[in-house]
């Protein structure tokens, strides 16, 4: 199987999950494609890990440690973010990203 | 083959489902079928802590504050609907752009041979002699967004 099929797969979910940005207006699933697209981003560093140990290199684990890093980054910005929506909502009663615009003033 | 689709399938229903309930159980299929790919990809340690990780821990947390915030009667209001289309193209465009980009690079094959790179004895020595600094910097990182969290969700 060669691994532009993992390449595609991979474009086709980042592309998804930036659509979803653009065109959602609940914070939440503006948050839940952001996943969407660390996890696109893993894919495709698993792939290319894959492909490097079929080539032979002895290090091709580190790409492996460098999803698990970006796994933690995320989990860590899934905490911090789930309580500023939490707390967004909490004063204005809406996770509509267009009411955010308040914030200005 | 049959992993992917089912992978860009859901996750199409992420961004296009009304509720949002629906797009969490979306992301939790796609999910499923991203730690698939990890196996057929003989990242087995990596496999196992996706689906602990992202549909154990962050998914049940989306959960719990859709669940805290009520949203299943709100509607998105759908005043502006260009901004819709405009989102669509452009990320249709980044991907007919990368696609295109991409499409003639000539790559080596990923064979279906099995190797031991990534069970958790290679990746939990090599985590813990060549990469042990990161990691207790990730310790760092993990107890500042703890205490991050706590102090701005609390009420004040």
């Amino acid at each position: 199987m060669p691994v532009q099929y993992y390449i595609f797969l991979s474009i086709a979910l980042f592309c998804i999950g930036v659509m979803g940005v653009l065109m959602r207006r609940n914070a939440i699933i503006i948050f839940m494609c952001i996943e969407l697209m660390l996890n696109a981003v893993n894919l495709l560093l698993v792939a290319f890990s894959k492909m490097w140990a079929d080539a032979g290199r002895v290090d091709a684990g580190s790409a492996q440690l460098f999803v698990f890093f970006i796994m933690v980054v995320a989990a860590a910005e899934v905490a911090v973010g789930l309580a500023i929506i939490t707390m967004v909502y909490r004063n204005t009663h809406s996770v509509d990203i267009n009411i955010l615009n308040r914030l200005k003033n | 083959m049959v992993l992917s689709v089912i992978a860009l399938v859901s996750a199409l229903g992420v961004v296009l489902s009304k509720n949002p309930v629906t797009s969490v159980l979306c992301l939790i299929v796609t999910f499923f079928t991203i730690a698939g790919h990890y196996i057929m990809l003989n990242a087995q340690f990596l496999a196992v802590v996706h689906i602990i990780v992202y549909a154990g821990a962050i998914m049940v947390l989306f959960l719990y504050v859709m669940m805290l915030m009520n949203l299943n009667a709100e509607v998105e209001p759908q005043k502006r609907n260009w901004l819709k289309y405009a989102g669509a193209i452009s990320g249709g465009a980044l991907l007919v752009v990368l696609v295109a980009a991409l499409r003639d690079a000539s790559m080596p094959a990923v064979g279906a041979e099995a190797n031991e790179i990534g069970l958790i004895k290679n990746l939990g020595q090599l985590l813990f002699t060549q990469y042990v600094v990161p990691f207790e910097v990730s310790s760092i990182l993990f107890l500042s967004a703890m205490v991050g969290a706590v102090v701005i969700g609390k009420k004040d």
